[in-house]
């Protein structure tokens, strides 16, 4: 490697990481949280089989399962404007990233609540307990313990995802990657230490989540 | 009477499991529901719970009178309040431990303090035997230590009748001991039970009446031992004589 192009890289990669850490991790937190949030409501209301909304989430997984998620990204961003509806960059972001996910996500935490036994709430209802008490405290814990794994995954794409924010001027670290490729133009060295970046980020993401599922795993077997 | 069902009916989808069903429990009674598979006997007990909707049928619970059909969401959980479940396959909690699966219904249930409860909790599972075990999961627990542990919570809510779903059929032979003996040592102490069963030697030795159903009718009630030592009907005799023969 030439001294130019490692010079180039040890420039950039604290410019890189900062990005990383202030814009990427944040917009990939929050987009999850709120991915989480909408994907456990709309599970339950499939779940609790609630009837008109109910159609309503099967509509919004459809529309949203059904379409690229650039389009989704480039529609909100550039195409609502014309409709009067304008929107910050990095909320137009976090919005459609935690909508897209949560859709997928829905399905990981719908088919978790079904794959709990209907004993367990028979079993609460019996010593009394409410439908609410019952979700909190029973069926939704395991529940979670069953899609942990899916949820993972579903927050490890959306880290990856998130340069795709890149495109409606969100300035993330893979955005701040190609501003210093566009000055210094070493294409193949910039898109490599990004992509390790990202590599480092997700290593850590699967560690996590491997405690994350020793820790879930403290009452036993799956048993009926 | 403690507890009066008249004329349960059920059907699914078209087929009829419950052809108007009659039930008397006196406080203290231990009834054992009898019958081949698929005669009712569970959906029955079910319904009474309102764990199953009955198509029509009236429950009359210490004078107060429930519309099996049609009874409120408010009025089930009173009902419910005065009564406890075991199930066949004891359905613990999976997520709780052995106190706090017996203690969750007293806490968020009964809304009772926590040290109140666990020491209700405590007390239930000394019944049970299970006292040395409060901090295991149940999936670290056998069926039978399991199904203790669900008496224990249904113990716990002090209820005036427990119904007992099969309560040994998910058991392996050597477990079910544990289990029925517990059921007695209940019996003994004054509880009214309510107990479908395919244990005829509990039905005979420790239930006080027998209710047996077939095809969805009730076919014979009354003493057990005069059921057991000289059954009116045809069909109870032929049941058992087919449960005598499948001892050899």
């Amino acid at each position: 490697m030439n001294e130019r192009l490692w010079g180039i890289l040890v420039d950039s990669f604290p410019k890189l990481l900062d990005y990383g850490i202030r814009v990427t991790v944040p917009l990939t937190v929050l987009s999850f949280a709120l991915a989480l949030l909408i994907s456990v409501i709309v599970a339950l209301i499939q779940y609790a089989q609630v009837k008109v909304l109910r159609q309503i989430c099967r509509f919004y997984i459809w529309i949203v399962r059904g379409t690229p998620l650039l389009v989704q990204l480039w529609l909100v961003f550039y195409g609502l404007p014309s409709a009067g509806i304008l929107i910050d960059a990095f909320p137009a972001a976090v919005l459609v990233f935690g909508f897209n996910e949560g859709a997928y996500m829905a399905e990981s935490v719908r088919g978790a609540l079904e794959s709990v036994s209907r004993g367990q709430l028979e079993a609460g209802y019996c010593v009394g307990m409410s439908y609410m008490q019952i979700m909190l405290h029973v069926v939704l814990p395991q529940a979670f313990r069953t899609a942990f794994p899916a949820l993972s995954n579903s927050l490890i794409s959306m880290l990856k995802g998130t340069s795709l924010a890149s495109t409606i001027t969100v300035m993330e670290m893979f955005r701040q990657a190609t501003v210093i490729n566009g000055r210094v133009y070493e294409s193949l060295g910039l898109y490599t230490e990004v992509a390790l970046i990202y590599l480092a980020f997700c290593t850590l993401l699967t560690w996590l989540q491997r405690i994350g599922e020793k820790k879930l795993a403290s009452y036993g077997g799956e048993k009926a | 009477m403690m507890l009066e069902a008249k004329n349960v009916r059920k059907s699914f989808d078209g087929r009829e499991v419950l052809r108007g069903i009659d039930l008397e429990v006196e406080k203290g009674d231990v009834i054992a529901i009898l019958g081949p598979s698929g005669s009712g006997k569970t959906t029955f007990l079910r319904c009474l719970n309102f764990l199953e909707r009955a198509d029509a049928g009236e429950l009359v619970f210490d004078g107060e009178h429930f519309d099996l059909h049609a009874a409120s969401r408010a009025d089930i959980a009173r009902l419910r309040k005065k009564t406890a479940f075991v199930f066949q396959n004891y359905n613990l909690f999976l997520n709780k431990t052995v106190l706090q699966n017996v203690t969750l219904g007293l806490t968020l249930g009964a809304r009772m303090r926590k040290d109140a409860a666990r020491e209700i909790a405590v007390k239930a599972l000394e019944q049970v035997g299970m006292a040395d075990r409060l901090d295991a999961y149940p999936s670290q627990l056998s069926g039978g230590q399991q199904q203790r542990v669900a008496i224990a919570r249904a113990l716990a809510g002090s209820p005036e009748i427990i119904y007992f779903d099969e309560p040994t059929s998910a058991l392996d032979p050597e477990l079910i001991g544990e289990v029925l003996s517990v059921m007695r040592l209940l019996a003994e102490a004054g509880m009214t039970m309510l107990v479908v069963t395919h244990e005829m030697d509990f039905a005979r030795n420790v239930s006080s009446k027998v209710l047996f159903m077939e095809g969805g009718s009730v076919i014979e009630s009354g003493p057990s031992r005069q059921f057991f030592e000289q059954p009116k009907e045809e069909r109870s005799q032929a049941f058992i004589r087919s449960i005598i023969e499948a001892r050899k």
